[in-house]
């Protein structure tokens, strides 16, 4: 019997889904534990080349600037399996849809699925459909498993990463979480933030060709400074971000302001954090010759002169940038 | 980008350097949370000099809402709650609003009281009425509007403070020691810069009023070191862009038509005076504490948490036994932990 740690919290509340702290800690105390899992990931590799992913995709609402959650259910998968280095092939789909949904929109859905798998350039091969009573779920829920190829000699792990390393971003940050704030609470935002939402595998592997690439991570739930934190957690060397390189719009930065929220820790979905040997000169035209890494910087570098990571403000001072607990909640004024 | 100027490294380290030239002890509060929340994102306190004291005071109204009130709102269980988001967090005798969510209660996170009287449109609702007079307004007049458009499945639970009695409170606790005031800027926005002319007058003291860029600060506490060292006390304002001496006259009319003064409670401080607003007779159908006859008599449980030391600007959050410890923003214990804006939250994120 594996030993049962009784976590601090009796129930499960929205804070341990936010992909922080405590997200973490329900994995390693309930599932990691159960499962005799000695690593954490979101994919394994099986039988030397073969990577897998899975991720369940519950978004209010189901449609939103930029995409939808059939687009979200491809490209959040794709991407997974994406910076393991591994090159996406094929996607099982399950769907869970509320008693009363609209066949139209379901339809829509499954239409942008395939657009969203044509243009990754992977197949939906095989899937499951369940209904559930009315007000059993909230419209629809999908979950995508995505299995992917490694090609030879491609091995990309935090345990690559060196002193040193530049740090690289492709896109703009925080714009999917502006867009879902603007759509869930009819903030009228004019013109309507735009999710990042996009299958990144082809940026990918072109990146991966130019460049010395040590590890990568799509910056989803969390945002930038939860990876980071991660990254840290598992390899102890420090990471100093300069906030003057960082890429936000600013609409972005304005109503983050607005609410209380930093770009840093949101969630986006057509975003990768690269770790990568110098050459940041000839990886950012790479990037910045793709569609989907037009904004691409290098927003800084692995060091010894911190330990953890630090964010050096525009003013030149250093703050840390903790790993949060829970997702980060609006201010009052 | 207007805010990218107020941002200017350049100019930041001149006033900096300026400020370094004051070798004489001196201990400032900043009195809102959000001056909080911005000296901690810049940074400024590793770039100011030591012998420069930048102390948190009570300024977060999440905060400073006692226990009871979080009590009262769990205790409403067939209606339906709507709160500002960083309640959610904050710790009632039991439980917080985020866990009674997860237990059943209908609790709702808004940005404007405005959704929440969309919301009774359909369904009984009621409104956590927080805030200081930033937020009270626009609270007050969403009242006006349920009584004008009679939505009677509206009612607001009030614990509205106000900041002067609070700094009156601060001055005449013997304990405190402060040289001077960073004044709000978003309250100064609404009751004016004359508000705190009794400061000077009553009480010896300087303020000055101050913006949320890191140069409104920086240039706020050079302002604060010039009267001090004119040797005559003074409120100024730093913040002229957004606040004038009179204030908003038209959201203080709606405040005075739809509140009134009363004594109030502040977790970790106790009652202060006046330091409150409930609601008027006339829109009492919209009083939840009347409508739902809610207790909120006002206790403390007793705790080690020493957030009334640290609210005071006697102690730094890390001298608090319990910080980063048993208390943490993961399970606070005290107020000051709850919200991203609180003195012990600020701490734990930005200077550990």
């Amino acid at each position: 019997m594996p030993l049962i740690i009784n976590m601090k919290d009796k129930i499960i509340t929205l804070a341990h889904g936010s992909g922080a702290r405590l997200t973490q800690k329900l994995i390693s105390i309930v599932f990691a534990a159960s499962f005799n899992m000695t690593e954490l990931s979101d994919y394994a590799t099986i039988e030397h080349n073969m990577v897998v992913t899975t991720d369940a995709h519950v978004i209010k609402p189901l449609f939103f600037p930029g995409g939808d959650i059939g687009r979200l259910a491809v490209t959040g998968t794709v991407n997974d399996i994406a910076v393991s280095g591994a090159v996406p092939a094929y996607l099982l789909a399950t769907f869970i849809i509320e008693e009363g949904f609209a066949v139209s929109d379901l339809q829509k859905i499954v239409a942008s699925m395939q657009e969203t798998a044509l243009e990754a350039g992977v197949r939906i091969i095989a899937g499951d459909t369940k209904v559930v009573e009315k007000h059993n779920a909230e419209g629809l829920y999908i979950t995508t498993t995505g299995i992917g190829f490694l090609p030879p000699n491609c091995h990309l792990s935090t345990s690559k990463i060196a002193l040193n390393d530049n740090i690289f971003i492709n896109n703009f940050i925080g714009e999917h979480t502006i867009a879902i704030i603007n759509s869930r609470n009819q903030l009228n935002l004019n013109p309507p933030p735009c999710s990042d939402c996009a299958p990144l595998n082809h940026l990918i592997q072109k990146m991966l060709t130019c460049s010395d690439i040590h590890f990568m991570r799509d910056a989803t739930r969390g945002g930038i400074a939860t990876i980071l934190n991660e990254v840290f957690d598992d390899c102890a060397l420090g990471i100093i971000i300069e906030e003057s390189a960082l890429p936000i719009s600013s609409p972005t930065q304005a109503i983050s302001d607005l609410l209380g929220l930093e770009p840093l820790y949101m969630a986006n979905e057509g975003v990768i954090v690269t770790f990568a040997a110098s050459q940041p000169r000839q990886l950012l035209s790479t990037m910045q010759n793709h569609k989907y890494g037009k904004n691409a910087a290098r927003i800084g570098y692995v060091t010894n002169e911190v330990k953890g990571v630090y964010l050096r403000t525009s003013l030149g001072s250093l703050r840390p940038l903790p790993m949060l607990n829970a997702d980060p909640l609006p201010r009052i004024c | 980008m207007l805010n990218n100027s107020f941002q200017d490294p350049g100019l930041s380290h001149k006033i900096l350097n300026q400020i370094s030239e004051y070798k004489k002890e001196l201990r400032i509060m900043e009195v809102c949370g959000s001056h909080t929340m911005a000296i901690g994102k810049w940074a400024l306190r590793k770039l100011l000099p030591p012998n420069i004291q930048l102390i948190s005071g009570p300024g977060c109204p999440v905060c400073v809402t006692p226990v009871s009130y979080i009590d009262a709102l769990i205790s409403l269980k067939s209606l339906t709650i709507t709160v500002f988001g960083d309640l959610l967090r904050l710790p009632g005798s039991l439980t917080t609003l985020e866990t009674a969510r997860a237990q059943g209660l209908d609790v709702r996170l808004v940005f404007s009281p405005l959704d929440a009287l969309k919301i009774a449109q359909k369904q009984e609702t009621v409104f956590a009425g927080i805030g200081f007079e930033t937020t009270t307004p626009g609270i007050a007049h969403t009242i006006r509007l349920a009584q004008e458009n009679n939505i009677t499945n509206f009612s607001v639970l009030p614990a509205f403070k106000l900041i002067p009695p609070a700094l009156k409170y601060l001055l005449l606790a013997d304990d405190v020691e402060i040289d001077a005031f960073l004044l709000p800027g978003h309250v100064s926005a609404i009751i004016g810069s004359n508000a705190y002319s009794f400061l000077p007058a009553q009480f010896d003291t300087s303020g000055v009023i101050s913006g949320f860029e890191p140069l409104d600060i920086l240039l706020a506490i050079k302002m604060i070191i010039d009267i001090l060292e004119s040797g005559k006390n003074a409120i100024e304002n730093e913040y002229q862009r957004v606040v004038s001496p009179s204030g908003n006259l038209q959201a203080q009319n709606i405040m005075n038509q739809v509140l009134y003064p009363r004594d109030a409670c502040w977790r970790g401080l106790g009652i202060i005076p006046a330091s409150g607003l409930a609601i008027k007779p006339e829109f009492s159908r919209f009083d939840a504490t009347q409508k739902y006859d809610l207790d909120i008599s006002y206790y403390e449980p007793p705790s080690p948490c020493r957030c009334a030391d640290i609210l005071k600007g006697k102690i730094l959050p890390p001298q608090c036994p319990l910080f980063a410890d048993s208390c943490s923003p993961a399970h606070p214990i005290g107020p000051c932990m709850v919200s991203s804006e609180g003195s012990c939250a600020a701490y734990y994120k930005y200077e550990r």
